[in-house]
């Protein structure tokens, strides 16, 4: 069997602009993750042009797309993806060993409220905890960028909000343009800008004229 | 029709391709090395028997002075003994067409019939020598070789006095000159050592020896009391001048190939059962970590009611077909490699058919064995593979516990980068599986070592004894004991500086129920050539009373210095003293004992009469030197010590670069197997872990530094390890050819363990930098998506 050609994306324009907090909706196979992926450099489109504060993503070399996911994206990931071999603050050091000009790591895991649990390993945290150690890990440097991954997609209700109330306040904090993926239509409503995607496509970009409170949201 | 569970097999070890190689390598290497190893000693094994008892080698040796004939039908009469022949064997110094130096010719009287009695010759070229022509002789094949002759050439030769011509009309092969060594010598020397047959009557002629022998072979019943016929022997042989009779163990021939075939064996068995161990090790940590991660496979398969056993037999499978591959690719090198091994042995030990032949019981067995070895090494993964309970494998796996390493916790933890701190926690969480794979590492260092003693042993040898010890260049030694004037005549030769005559005497010692026996050499007491040294290579004093025995002898009769021995003289008036060990002396060959000439005259009741001498050459005029010594009478026969020394190093040389690079590749495929493999599967486990990295904004160099630090500590471990196991497979080695006709000395060089380190650390790099290439095209997006 040869390697079958799927389209992800087709003619997908979008401009995120500084500060924002967008969600993306869509079914899964509607391209979300391709986009996401391909915004945060770990993905090159065939054809087509991304374009991040005048660097072209698309003809980067793959030391640049390094250096860039380095510097200046924090991702998010649905599985958290936490070393299981370090604790909370060297997960988080693993970032700010590297970064320019990053926050302390404890600065870091108090922004998410984890302080007090720098010192467990992941088997020792909650999912929700696991995935709070994952925000902090991902703006510990001052991404200018944060980009996540369905990172409530493996939580319960109680604990998904935990979690989206970390990345908003980063947001409004920090001012980190940020993008959520997710499936679920009603973490929309705490954002500044909703893309809905199908089939590859953006079917709707809608701006929320205000936004809900998080303690609102039920799912 | 091939079974749907057949073909996921197979494209399984289609996607580990390079993994299974690693591993078919490691078995095929201890296979090669079985059947190289067994088969040829086997076949070795049944060409000689077959020889031996075709040309009826002779189980009972003995010499004399002279003894009448009628003797000989004494010894006939013994009970157990089933054949006598009686001999006249003389060493004559010869004049070789081309060679500057003397060679020494053990010239052996042929019976007048051929084809009978014993220690039978076999004709390779030529035709047997005419009684009735003066001259003619059957010259040793490897002499003739060595020395490039043709038939028809002739040597001169100085027979009891007289100089004579020997003219070649056969080339001939005995069992007694299976490998051509001289009694009292280390190593073989073909081109200056050679066998001869002459006919019994013109021996006799020569060596006035009519109705008389010198020499007798004796071959026993079977079933025959060895032991009971010696001493009856020697009873009818003692007045004669006999020392004593040997049996085939201290026969140098037999007892050189015995020791060969000795060795063939050990590392036939040996060195495979290293390799099968770290194949064994290598599919088990393969396989467990497939089981792992087939966990959700293995529990649907059993939801659709596949029984334990056929998923067990499943993975085993994998194993079983990887290990018949590598049998498979084993017993084709083996049988390859043993050709070789064999034409080699054929260059040294010299057999009139040497026919190599592929014997499938070992072939049968080395295929066995490796399936076994499988089975062993599959075997804890498979059980953990039935024992899986359908419904807890569909769950996901709970992350992996680590803790802080003790590294760590005795407070270095501050000061080591977080990358650091991984490896370490890594490779505390599987101690034992990190251990196994470092002492895997430190076997390839360890083959390696042994590879490196091989030639510091044998240089130590040669320069312990042949240069720091034993400082002459050549010895010579008297047809029969002479008068002291003849130092003088030594002294006049051209280009000799130092002249250290000496006395031989045949005694057997005894203490306790320990005897031995061996020869008395009484030397100077004051010595610059042939000096005696102890462990630490400083001189042993030869004190005017007293014996000084070499380390060996003294072992095989447990004495130290102080203790006394009683001395029997075995020839002449067969006197005996008790004489205390003064010393002890460092010896790599034979088993002498030593005392003060003067002493020994004075115990033997004789005058200053010498046996031999030592002599110190210039050697600008060597050629002049060995010119005179053919043609000097008293002279039975000259060694030439560098010449033989050289002779040697040509030969293991040429045979040592095609060892070596049979080493050095064996120990790589170990080295590369481990590491590769415990690198894929590290990469496998934590591929997520490094994907993740990656993602963040971590470099691949900074990504792999974490894999490879890994591999790295492994390897800093393994080598000092290594460096363990290969000095002890050496001491064993030593203790194994430990024999009364040499020993090899314990002795390493640095630079050999830095060779071993070298080659183990390259093997580690390249299998390293294979696992980077792949760690390089990890699939991030791919990783991330899945939940392990």
């Amino acid at each position: 069997m040869g390697e079958v050609d799927v389209q992800a994306l087709r003619g997908v324009d979008l401009d995120l602009y500084a500060g924002e907090f967008t969600v993306m909706l869509g079914p899964s196979g509607s391209g979300k993750s391709t986009l996401l992926n391909i915004l945060g450099g770990l993905d090159v489109p065939t054809t087509g042009k991304v374009i991040y504060r005048g660097m072209e993503l698309t003809t980067a070399s793959q030391l640049q797309l390094t250096y860039f996911r380095r510097e200046c994206v924090g991702f998010v990931f649905q599985f958290y993806n936490l070393i299981p071999s370090l604790t909370a603050l060297e997960n988080v050091s693993l970032v700010t060993d590297v970064a320019k000009d990053p926050m302390s790591a404890l600065e870091a895991l108090e922004l998410v409220n984890l302080q007090d649990r720098k010192d467990h390993f992941p088997s020792q945290l909650s999912g929700g905890q696991q995935q709070r150690v994952a925000i902090a890990r991902a703006i510990a440097k001052r991404p200018d960028v944060l980009l996540c991954d369905e990172p409530t997609g493996a939580l319960d209700a109680s604990t998904g909000i935990t979690v989206l109330e970390a990345i908003t306040r980063i947001n409004r904090e920090l001012g980190t343009t940020t993008a959520v993926i997710t499936h679920n239509a009603t973490i929309g409503q705490i954002a500044d800008r909703v893309v809905t995607m199908r089939d590859g496509r953006i079917a709707e970009d809608i701006r929320n004229a205000d936004r809900a409170d998080l303690q609102e949201l039920r799912w | 029709m091939m079974r749907a569970l057949d073909r996921k097999l197979i494209r399984e070890l289609g996607q580990s391709k390079a993994q299974s190689l690693a591993i078919v390598l490691v078995i095929a290497s201890g296979v090669a090395v079985f059947v190289m190893s067994l088969n040829t000693l086997g076949f070795l094994r049944a060409t000689r028997d077959a020889y031996y008892d075709r040309y009826r080698f002779g189980h009972l040796f003995a010499s004399v002075r002279r003894a009448p004939m009628s003797e000989s039908e004494r010894l006939a009469e013994i009970s157990g003994v089933a054949a006598v022949q009686a001999r006249v064997v003389s060493d004559v110094t010869l004049d070789v067409p081309g060679l500057a130096e003397p060679a020494v010719g053990r010239l052996i009287s042929l019976p007048e019939q051929s084809g009978v009695g014993l220690n039978r010759v076999h004709l390779r070229r030529g035709r047997m020598p005419d009684p009735d022509r003066a001259g003619e002789v059957l010259v040793s094949d490897a002499f003739f070789e060595a020395n490039s002759l043709a038939l028809g050439d002739t040597i001169e030769a100085v027979l009891n006095g007289r100089l004579q011509t020997l003219r070649i009309v056969g080339v001939a092969l005995s069992p007694e000159y299976v490998i051509q060594i001289r009694g009292g010598d280390l190593l073989p020397d073909e081109k200056r050592f050679g066998v001869f047959w002459m006919p019994r009557r013109q021996m006799e002629a020569a060596f006035n020896m009519e109705g008389a022998f010198n020499d007798v072979s004796l071959r026993l019943l079977r079933g025959a009391n060895a032991d009971e016929v010696v001493d009856r022997v020697d009873a009818v042989l003692k007045p004669y001048g006999s020392v004593g009779a040997i049996d085939r163990d201290q026969h140098l021939s037999a007892r050189f190939l015995a020791d060969e075939l000795k060795q063939l064996r050990a590392t036939g068995l040996v060195a495979p059962a290293v390799f099968l161990c770290v194949a064994a090790f290598l599919l088990n940590i393969v396989l467990s970590r497939r089981i792992h991660t087939h966990r959700s496979i293995i529990a649907t398969l059993k939801a659709f009611g596949y029984t334990n056993i056929e998923i067990g037999w499943h993975y085993l499978e994998s194993s079983l077909l990887v290990s018949s591959l590598g049998a498979l690719a084993g017993v084709v090198a083996g049988l390859w490699m043993g050709n070789g091994l064999a034409r080699l042995y054929s260059e040294f030990y010299r057999f009139p058919t040497f026919v190599y032949r592929p014997d499938y019981r070992v072939i049968i067995a080395a295929v066995v064995i490796s399936l076994l070895a499988a089975v062993v090494g599959s075997l804890r993964s498979v059980r953990a593979a039935t024992r899986l309970a359908p419904a807890e494998a569909m769950q996901p796996i709970a992350p992996p516990i680590y803790r802080r390493s003790w590294l760590e916790r005795l407070g270095i933890h501050a000061w080591l980068p977080v990358t650091a701190r991984m490896i370490l926690r890594g490779l505390q969480r599987r101690p034992v599986g990190a251990l196994f794979s470092s002492i895997g590492i430190a076997f390839s260092v360890a083959v390696m070592v042994m590879t490196g003693f091989f030639a510091d042993a044998l240089d130590h040898l040669i320069e312990f004894q042949y240069a720091v010890a034993q400082r002459h260049d050549v010895q010579v030694l008297f047809r029969e004991v002479t008068s002291p004037r003849v130092r003088h005549d030594l002294r006049n030769l051209p280009g000799v500086n130092q002249v250290e005559p000496f006395r031989a005497i045949g005694v057997n010692l005894r203490h306790g129920h320990r005897d031995h026996r061996t020869s008395i050499l009484g030397l100077e007491p004051n010595r610059q050539l042939y000096r005696l040294l102890n462990t630490e290579a400083k001189p042993v004093r030869l004190p005017p009373s007293g014996v000084v025995l070499s380390d060996k002898l003294a072992d095989l009769l447990g004495v130290v210095p102080g203790n006394d021995i009683t001395v029997e003289v075995l020839e002449g008036e067969e006197l005996v003293y008790q004489l205390p060990v003064a010393g002890v002396a460092k010896e790599y060959a034979g088993t002498n004992a030593y005392m003060d000439r003067y002493e020994l005259h004075r115990l033997m009741k004789e005058t200053d009469v010498l046996s031999g001498a030592f002599l110190a050459v210039d050697p600008s005029h060597r050629v002049e030197l060995y010119r005179q010594l053919k043609q000097t009478p008293q002279v039975s026969s000259v060694s030439i010590k560098s010449a033989s020394i050289q002779q040697f190093r040509d030969t293991i040389a040429a045979n040592q670069m095609t060892m070596q690079s049979f080493t050095v590749f064996f120990a790589a495929v170990i080295a590369v197997g481990v590491v590769y493999n415990t690198a894929r599967i590290s990469l496998e486990e934590r591929s997520r872990e490094l994907a993740t990295l990656r993602v963040i904004g971590f470099t691949r160099g900074e990504v792999s530094a974490i894999l490879l630090g890994e591999l790295s500590i492994l390897t800093v471990v393994a080598i000092p390890l290594g460096f363990c196991i290969g000095f002890g497979f050496c001491a064993a080695m030593v203790i194994g050819f430990d024999s009364e006709l040499y020993r090899i000395p314990l002795v390493i060089h640095p630079a050999s363990y830095a060779r071993a380190a070298l080659v183990t650390i390259a093997a580690s790099l390249v299998s390293g930098l294979l696992v980077r290439h792949r760690l390089d095209r990890l699939d991030l997006v791919e990783v991330l998506k899945s939940r392990e």
